[in-house]
């Protein structure tokens, strides 16, 4: 639990995107807007970008395994030294924004928060954020594993470009981000207009933020997704309320909700089994779980082989207690994950 | 703590006072006693005085070291700056904006780093460049000949920058960060990212693995007999044995100044086996290898000790805080 004395530790936002999706355009975006923050920009190549004000310093992407016997363990060595040469300057800005390359797995990145303790200690990191193109991304599903482990791993999703294709292609291609990644919060822009509230500040890896895992539904939708169309017939979907239904062929998310309290003797070493041995394919993983005998909420989350977890806030009286566990990842078994969890039963 | 016996304590002797901003490194040169500042500036003089020599304007100082005679540091502006007794900056590369990541210096040789690319300039202001296989995390002359040391990926590098040929890569998988020689030339020694150090016997390339460190060990420190290698990142100053030819293969490291607090800076003493030894918690203490009796020379307090220096006698020893907070402390008698 954070407490009132420890230092304000600095955001990261980690931008993601398959090339040409318009993460430049979303970090130019974010540069110029009015907000009265000063950014330190980590960048891969110098010079697309437009604002010459803000501390921006290039990487390398520099991917290192660590030799702690976990074989999926990588982090990015110059974020790392990076961030340790930005606590110099501290002081002198309020954020850091990482832009990732084009084909960038963002694994790496998130687990030097949980892996490197000198960071840990300096910055924490607020949220992974996606930018994927409208036109092209179901293309890029089919062809790119990278551009759909940047969907699955996200916690906010922009849909750009979407002046570039039919309400019907746009419906979609958010049917087929829902398929992979049905909890990031989704938006739709044409030029990466976004409000930054939505994009920075989301402290989505922030344990005492995770109030609920529910899917999440476009809130600003334009309701006209109810009856008059999919009526292509595909094999790979099928209706359900008039809103079509993908199914990825390798990357999907599992959640499993158990009514009443989790044995903690039980529920500990099957979580960690579960991350140790499907660990490689789990791309991200989140719950919030009723102890037995435990008056405060149990929150987890967690990257790749990766847990971080603590007592949260308290149960509210009129609040049900129930266990919820959700897995995004490839080639999850998802009847070992079920019938491992519900066997956590208190 | 009034009941306890009297402790000996130098902290009454420390004159204090304040840098302004982060300390990166403290050195005395030719004596005089100077600290690079993450702002950018070096602090020339000491409690009585000082002036701010601006060395990177608009900049931070992300490394320096001194041998004594020369502070060299290297700012994220991709400038490498050496600075005498007399305060005057000269400037000996710039690499146009790219962070200047690790230095070393001997005499009047010079080598830095700015990611991958590893230069090193001779006496005669000669500059070489290598490119290493990943960024060059640290650097370090070898005590005879002018043959450099680089660490990066997976290994440290061995380079002659006169001799054509390919340079000598001693392979261990991981990053490696900072190095350093032993002072008789015979091991290699790294800190790295996964909370150990390691280390190479140059004549046949054998392998030492120092482990059981909590954090990563950023400050490493020889005895002035060349005989014990002091390192920082446990609660103790984790002290290994490099007399024998097998240096400390088989043998369990001393440990001095235990505390519950993270050491952060080691310096040994440069005529005698006691080692300065800073904590995360700001406490300075001299710890007699020997005995392992303890002397505090700060209190805690404040923040982290992020440098820390003897003079070449030995008779002044200067830390510094990550607040900025200095202290000059002078050996009675």
């Amino acid at each position: 639990m954070t407490t009132s004395r420890e230092p304000e530790k600095i955001p990261v936002t980690v931008l993601t995107g398959y090339l040409g999706a318009g993460k430049t355009t979303l970090l130019n975006r974010i540069l110029s807007e009015p907000h009265g923050k000063r950014y330190a920009v980590v960048v891969n190549e110098f010079g697309e970008i437009g604002i010459d004000n803000e501390l921006v310093v290039g990487a390398d992407e520099e991917v290192f395994e660590m030799n702690n016997g976990c074989i999926c363990c990588t982090v990015r060595g110059d974020l790392i030294r990076i961030i340790e040469g930005l606590m110099k300057r501290k002081g002198r800005f309020d954020a850091i924004i990482v832009e990732t390359t084009g084909l960038a797995d963002p694994a790496p990145v998130a687990q030097t928060f949980f892996v490197d303790e000198d960071v840990r200690e300096a910055a924490r990191l607020d949220a992974v954020v996606t930018v994927a193109d409208a036109k092209w991304l179901a293309a890029r599903l089919r062809d790119a594993p990278e551009a759909k482990n940047q969907i699955a791993f996200a916690d906010v999703i922009i849909i750009n470009k979407t002046d570039l294709v039919s309400a019907a292609e746009l419906r979609e291609v958010e049917a087929r981000i829902r398929a992979i990644n049905p909890y990031a919060s989704l938006h739709r822009a044409k030029n990466c207009d976004v409000p930054i509230a939505d994009v920075l500040e989301r402290r989505a890896f922030d344990l005492d933020r995770i109030l609920d895992i529910e899917p999440d539904f476009l809130v600003a939708d334009d309701h006209d997704h109810d009856h008059e169309h999919g009526h292509d017939h595909d094999e790979d979907h099928h209706h359900h309320h008039g809103l079509k239904h993908y199914h990825d062929e390798d990357m999907q998310s599992v959640a499993v909700r158990l009514e009443g309290d989790v044995d903690p003797a039980k529920f500990m070493p099957w979580i960690n089994r579960v991350t140790q041995e499907q660990g490689l394919n789990i791309l991200r993983c989140k719950g919030i779980v009723a102890m037995k005998d435990d008056p405060k909420r149990f929150v987890f989350q967690g990257v790749h082989m990766m847990l971080d977890g603590d007592s949260q806030r308290e149960w509210r009286p009129d609040e049900k207690r129930e266990s919820k566990v959700v897995f995004i990842g490839r080639d999850l078994v998802e009847e070992d994950i079920r019938n491992g969890f519900l066997a956590c039963a208190a | 703590m009034s009941d306890a016996p009297a402790v000996p304590s130098l902290v009454q002797h420390a004159r204090l006072f304040e840098a302004g901003a982060h300390v990166v490194a403290a050195a005395f040169v030719d004596g005089e006693p100077m600290l690079a500042l993450a702002d950018g500036s070096v602090l020339v003089g000491g409690p009585e005085g000082q002036r701010r020599v601006v060395i990177h304007p608009d900049g931070a100082i992300l490394t320096a070291i001194s041998d004594g005679r020369t502070l060299l540091t290297g700012g994220d502006d991709g400038r490498v700056v050496a600075l005498g007794a007399d305060g005057a900056p000269r400037e000996i590369a710039d690499e146009k904006g790219r962070w200047i990541d690790a230095l070393a210096l001997r005499g009047k040789a010079f080598a830095w780093s700015a990611g991958k690319e590893v230069r090193a300039r001779d006496e005669s202001g000669a500059v070489k460049s290598w490119s290493a296989p990943s960024t060059a995390r640290g650097l370090a002359f070898q005590p005879k000949g002018y043959r450099l040391a680089a660490t990066h990926y997976n290994g440290a590098t061995l380079w002659f920058p006169k001799v054509e040929g390919a340079p000598q890569t001693l392979e261990w998988k991981g990053a490696h960060l900072d190095v350093s020689f032993s002072p008789d030339g015979r091991f290699l020694v790294t800190s790295m990212q996964e909370n150990a150090l390691h280390g190479w016997r140059l004549t046949d390339s054998r392998n030492m693995r120092m482990t059981g460190y909590p954090a990563k060990t950023r400050s490493l420190s020889w005895s002035h007999d060349g005989q014990w290698l002091a390192t920082s990142g446990a609660d103790a100053a984790v002290v290994w044995p490099f007399k024998d030819k097998d240096g400390p293969m088989g043998k369990a490291p001393r440990e001095c100044g235990v505390r519950q607090a993270r050491v952060t800076r080691v310096a040994f003493h440069p005529k005698a086996l006691v080692v300065g030894i800073g904590y995360a918690d700001g406490a300075v203490l001299l710890c007699r290898l020997a005995d392992g009796a303890e002397i505090p020379a700060r209190d805690p307090g404040g923040a982290a000790v992020s440098a820390l220096v003897w003079d070449a006698a030995g008779g002044r020893l200067m830390f510094g805080l990550e607040s900025g907070a200095v202290g000059l402390l002078t050996l009675p008698g």
